[in-house]
């Protein structure tokens, strides 16, 4: 009789692995993909398919190379959620090639060569964004107006890149706001601006993605405390700025249910590999993000911040756990930072 | 059912925690029951925390039941008694309770079938007995913590003097799936878990007890508000969490207050003890029965019989499964302990102890093989549950790297290893395993660390004690000449001893400062070396003492008449040593008292005691003062005189020898003058010299009579002394005889070769130096003769070196035998342990074989 000796806990909660949680992520952001299908077509359906094929198929190549167990890795999805998230993101007008280039970058450089699941300083799919936006800036801002939906003929002749995008294309709400801050006739004028309370079709979008997240809050996926921060950090810097001139700067709804703000702040900040890991440190995390979303979004010369904003806190995450480690139990304070 | 749940106290929470399946119905439906006596019962010295017990019975020994049969070794260690009557059938090593599987001593005794009792002493009135008395009888009983940890039961009521006890806890959460020991403990035996609390009570005298259970026992919460109806006992409902059982969960639950790290609950005033240790508590002084048996769950999927097992200490685990319809096809893991925080056996031959509250045999499908491990994904859910409120995936990290240094910082060592973190973890990281290693691996570093200092402390101890020995002894001899000296030729001139004296005996004293800060610091540690430590402090101050004793005698005794100043000098700086030491006792004093320290009484006694010696140093300051005034320049003396005239007298030979020299070699013309005067020079020095040999022989006769101020040393030491003088200027001029004869010898043989005519001149010049080495020969052997006579005669001094250098000489062998047997069994830090040992009688032995040398050197004995 051979008995199983192991280290204690003999029992581990049912139904609790990695392979799970990012399932649940998945499962997450079926509303906002919805939303956006509805909105701006099948083009953002065809982006997550063939993303997730490339992000598999690059995840699978490079396990391989580096002599992992395929199957036991790509079980944990992690390569799915970051195809899933990067195809989210970019617009629905973007041709194969553009997601190919994205994803796979992604994967390959922003996560296996920093050592795979886990080892990665920034959120895969941000760098992706980030490389192709600095890359292809025609091709990543070029968006759909709203309700104006390309057919799936359609869908697909762009996403071969056989059709003149331009045809479908209209500004966002965010690019609308940055062409006209200050101008309070013009501002007036711009239907885009003015949805059921927020920008026309994208506060559905941010509607939706909210949802997913308020689920994976409930789900115990993820915790309230990023989310929280970052939607805290947004409307913290727009409020006062609004008040203050509310022809320049846009009211902070609008700036929550614009862009990538809800996709963001419960979906991408709150990648744990990257992110800060302490309670406290999340809240930080997440502030910090919120802020310079609006900054970027204000006086950047991007029309959207959110990409830019996770990858410049996913370098300060280090360095907030460390000044935010909790107080433990028995000790006066909480160690901070370098003292000790 | 709710009724009862509801608490009238406050009760506070902990960070964290984890509600895993409670699986507790399996075993908590039947009442305790008990299984036939085992073929044989194991029991391992080693059931508690602490130092492993002695056995006292042989192999073959027939022992009674309750018969204690492994005595407790140290504070923190508990006796071992047989649980059945029978006989001690081995005793030796065998597989035991650790997670290691390591083999261990074990006493194995098979029963006769008889449970005879030995007799039993119950004290009934034990609330007349006096604490101590009873805690003795508990660490006689053999109780240790049975929650799990099995902690000396006594060694933790033992408080430290003054300490009050807020709150006493009694630790009835049992928290882990599966166990419901105390459960049915408390649903069966409620009132004498009330008694047994009664008990503790009056040995902490907390202002409230409180006893804390899971609300999910209600019949157990029900059976102990009954019990405790009429008493002070609160009984407690908390919420069901894992870890609340935890002690320092459980008290911070109740109290809402933190076990400081590294520091115990009575340190903010709380006691916690496990109801069954109580129960056991009850049992072994109103009863007088030692811990002999303990409630046990045995339970898991693969029995058909699961439930509570009253059973005896050092019953086989395969025992009781059988007892319990084990399905063996079925077992896939048999866990000692919780789900959560037992350890798994790789055999059922491992005996039930003190700490046993539990057996799960499992079945795989149950308690499946570990999922494979998954990389950490930072995502945060083992900080949530962690009820330490560390930061689980850090320690992780810094584990897994053996970045032991940042684990320490993000506080590795105050994780309780309950398990929340590697439960709830979706990677599948055992991490509590990774926390264990890691803290081994600390542990072992301290450890280290500590032997390398403790060895250092005692090395550097020892040294010092065997310099100031060696130093003293010095001293001692020193001072013993100079009095001899002194009183042989009637000169004085202590201070050069006085000198060496005071330099032993300021370095006696510092290296009584030394250890006394050493002793302080070990204080401070709690280390265990303390007594060892003060023992050592109080030579040291009395070699100190003695050492500044040596130096006021021979003060007093050269009665200052060559050099008073300087003793004033060195007797001034006594006395203001001696007041600032008194001073910075009385610091000390105060400090202590301000800390509530508790050697208070210790140090002001020592205080004290410092304070008298100032007095005693400036009262010598000031009769030396006095004194100084009438302490003239001693008698002139002849001899010394004479020994003056005789340096001045060669000295100027030699200067006019040089002068004429320098005078012929430059040509000068009155070179033959500066000869001539030389030759008047040397004429004048060979008189003196004669004359100061004369005047040394009859000094003895002159000054014997003559009343010195000194307070002499024993009359037969100045003879030896003065004999020993003798011996050294006998040698002198035995070798310078020798060699004239050699000279003169070689002069003949010259002149014979040259034919010179005044041959026969030459040749009595050779006898007579000839006839004069004789004459020394023989006054030498004679004096040696005498000198060894002396030395037999009266001889302590020699004796005792001879016999310390031998006994030093022969510890050192053995040492070294034990050394070398050791070797074999590869016994890595005991071999250590006698390597530095070993180092030590070495240089005890060189000490003591130079201090003899030295001794017989100046006895002029040697060869
Ligand atoms: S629960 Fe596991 S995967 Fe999650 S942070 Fe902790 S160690 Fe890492
Ligand atoms: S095992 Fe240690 S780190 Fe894990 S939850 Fe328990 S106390 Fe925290």
């Amino acid at each position: 009789m051979a008995l199983i000796t192991v280290s204690s806990p003999h029992t581990t909660k049912k139904g609790n692995h990695t392979g799970a949680f990012m399932r649940q992520v998945i499962y997450a952001t079926a509303p906002g993909l919805a939303a956006l299908t509805w909105l701006f077509g099948y083009g953002t359906l065809l982006n997550v398919c063939f993303a997730v094929l490339v992000a598999v198929g690059c995840e699978a190549l490079f396990l391989r190379a580096r002599g992992r167990d395929v199957s036991f890795y790509l079980s944990d999805f992690s390569a799915v959620v970051t195809a899933l998230l990067l195809a989210l993101a970019m617009p629905p007008t973007s041709p194969w090639w553009l997601i190919l280039i994205g994803t796979a970058f992604a994967i390959i450089i922003a996560k296996q060569l920093y050592g795979g699941l886990g080892m990665n300083p920034f959120n895969p799919a941000m760098v992706g964004y980030v490389l192709l936006l600095i890359s292809f800036p025609v091709e990543m801002t070029r968006w759909i107006a709203p309700h104006e939906a390309p057919a799936l003929s359609d869908s697909i002749q762009i996403f071969l890149g056989q059709t003149n995008v331009d045809a479908f294309s209209g500004a966002t709400p965010l690019d609308t706001m940055r062409t006209w801050a200050g101008n309070a006739e013009q501002l007036s004028n711009q239907p885009i601006l003015h949805g059921a309370f927020a920008g026309e079709g994208w506060e559905w979008v941010n509607a939706a993605f909210l949802l997913g997240g308020l689920y994976l809050m409930w789900r115990r996926i993820i915790t309230w405390h990023i989310p929280a921060g970052v939607l805290a950090g947004l409307t913290a810097i727009a409020l006062p700025f609004w008040l203050f001139d509310s022809v320049r700067f846009a009211d902070p709804l609008f700036h929550l249910f614009s862009g990538a703000a809800m996709l963001g702040a419960f979906f991408i900040a709150t990648d744990p590999v990257s992110a800060a890991t302490s309670r406290n440190g999340r809240l930080i995390f997440g502030a910090l993000i919120g802020v310079l979303v609006w900054v970027i979004r204000t006086f950047g010369g991007y029309p959207d911040a959110m990409a830019f904003a996770v990858l410049l806190m996913n370098l300060a995450a280090p360095t907030i756990d460390y000044y935010t480690q909790p107080r433990t139990y028995g000790h006066k304070a909480a160690h901070r930072g370098a003292s000790k | 059912m709710n009724a009862p749940l509801r608490n009238s106290r406050k009760i506070f929470d902990f960070h964290g925690g984890i509600h895993p399946p409670e699986n507790k119905t399996q075993s908590s439906g039947q009442p305790i029951r008990s299984v036939s006596l085992p073929e044989e019962l194991v029991l391992p010295l080693n059931m508690h925390i602490g130092a492993p017990a002695k056995p006292i019975v042989n192999v073959g020994d027939q022992v009674l039941k309750g018969q204690k049969i492994a005595d407790a070794n140290g504070m923190v260690s508990v006796p071992v008694h047989a649980p059945t009557s029978g006989t001690v059938v081995a005793i030796g090593p065998h597989p035991i309770q650790h997670p290691s599987g390591l083999d261990a001593p074990c006493i194995i005794i098979k029963p006769d079938g008889e449970e005879r009792w030995t007799a039993l002493h119950p004290i009934t009135d034990w609330h007349k007995c006096s604490p101590s008395v009873l805690i003795t009888r508990i660490r006689e009983a053999g109780i240790a913590g049975m929650g799990g940890a099995g902690f000396p039961t006594a060694v933790k009521m033992s408080l430290k003097e003054g300490t009050k006890i807020q709150q006493l806890l009694l630790n009835a959460v049992e928290c882990e799936p599966y166990i419901t020991a105390d459960d049915r403990l408390m649903r069966e035996r409620a009132d004498e878990i009330v008694r047994g609390i009664k008990i503790l009570q009056y040995l902490v005298k907390p202002a409230e007890t409180l006893v804390g259970i899971e609300d999910n026992k209600p019949y157990a919460i029900e059976a102990m508000r009954g019990a405790a109806q009429g008493t002070d006992i609160q009984i407690v409902v908390v919420p069901t969490k894992y870890p609340s059982g935890g002690e320092k969960q459980l008290i911070q639950l109740l109290t809402g207050k933190e076990v400081p790290s590294g520091g115990i609950p009575a340190q903010i005033g709380v006691v916690c003890q496990n109801i069954g240790s109580a129960l056991a508590m009850h049992r072994a002084i109103e009863f007088g029965e030692p811990l002999i048996s303990r409630i046990t769950t045995v339970t898991g999927d693969a029995l058909s019989n699961p439930g509570n097992i009253e059973v005896l200490l050092g019953t086989p685990v395969k025992h009781l499964l059988n007892e319990s319809g084990v399905k063996e096809n079925r077992l896939g893991r048999v866990v000692m302990g919780g789900p959560m925080m037992g350890f798994t056996l790789h055999t059922t031959n491992i005996p039930v102890v003190k700490t046993t509250n539990c057996i799960i045999a499992a079945s795989t499908n149950e308690l499946p093989e570990p999922a494979p491990e998954q990389p950490c994904i930072r995502c945060g859910s083992c900080a949530e549950v962690c009820p330490a409120d560390l930061l689980p995936q850090q320690l992780y990290w810094y584990s897994k790297t053996s970045d032991l240094e940042r684990a320490q910082q993000y506080n590795l060592m105050d994780c309780i290893e309950c398990g929340a973190c590697a439960y709830v973890c979706p990677s599948n990281i055992p991490l509590v395993q990774y926390y264990r290693f890691a803290k081994g691996e600390v542990r072992t570093q301290v450890a280290e660390q500590q032997k390398a200092d403790n060895a250092r402390l005692r090395f550097e101890a020892r040294q010092a004690r065997l310099e100031k020995e060696a130093a003293e002894k010095d001293a001692r001899r020193k001072a013993r000449l100079a009095a001899s000296k002194q009183k042989a030729a009637g000169v004085a001139a202590p201070s050069v001893d006085v000198k060496a004296l005071k330099a032993a005996s300021l370095e006696a004293s510092s290296a009584y400062k030394a250890a006394v800060k050493e002793l302080k610091a070990a204080q401070a540690d709690d280390a265990n070396n303390v007594a060892e430590l003060s023992a050592k402090v109080d030579a040291l101050k009395a070699k100190a003492d003695s050492a500044k004793a040596a130096v006021r005698d021979a003060n007093s005794g050269a009665a200052a008449p060559a050099a008073p100043s300087v003793d004033l000098k060195a007797l001034k700086s006594a006395s203001l040593e001696a007041s600032s030491a008194y001073k910075a006792a009385v610091k000390a004093v105060k400090a202590a008292e301000q800390n509530g320290d508790d050697n208070v009484a210790e140090l002001r006694a020592q205080a004290d005691s410092l304070k008298a010696k100032a007095d005693t140093a400036k009262a010598a300051v000031r009769d030396a003062n006095a004194g100084t005034a009438p302490a003239t320049v001693a008698a002139a003396d002849p001899v010394a005189e004479l020994k003056k005239a005789v340096g001045e007298a060669s000295s100027a030979y030699k200067a006019a020898v040089k002068a004429a020299k320098e005078a012929e070699e430059s040509g000068a013309e009155d070179a033959a003058a500066l000869r001539s005067q030389a030759d008047q020079l040397k004429a004048t020095a060979d008189t003196l010299k004669a004359q100061l040999r004369d005047a040394k022989d009859a000094a003895p006769a002159a000054t014997a009579p003559a009343p010195t101020s000194a307070p002499a040393a024993a009359p037969e030491k100045d003879h030896t002394a003065e004999r020993a003088a003798k011996m050294k200027a006998l040698k002198t001029s035995y070798n310078m005889l020798n060699k004239m004869l050699k000279d003169s010898n070689a002069a003949l043989e010259r002149a014979e070769r040259e034919g010179s005519d005044n041959l026969d001149a030459q040749r009595a010049r050779v006898e007579d130096v000839k006839r004069q080495a004789d004459a020394a020969r023989n006054e030498l052997n004679d004096l040696v003769d005498q000198a060894k006579a002396g030395i037999r005669a009266s001889g302590s001094d020699l004796k005792t070196m001879k016999l310390e250098a031998a006994r030093t000489e022969s510890a050192l062998r053995k040492k070294m035998k034990e050394l070398d047997e050791m070797k074999k069994s590869a016994d890595e830090e005991r071999i250590n342990v006698l390597y530095q040992e070993r180092d030590l009688l070495k240089r005890e032995a060189d000490i003591a074989a130079n201090a003899l040398k030295s001794a017989l050197e100046e006895q002029g004995l040697t060869e």
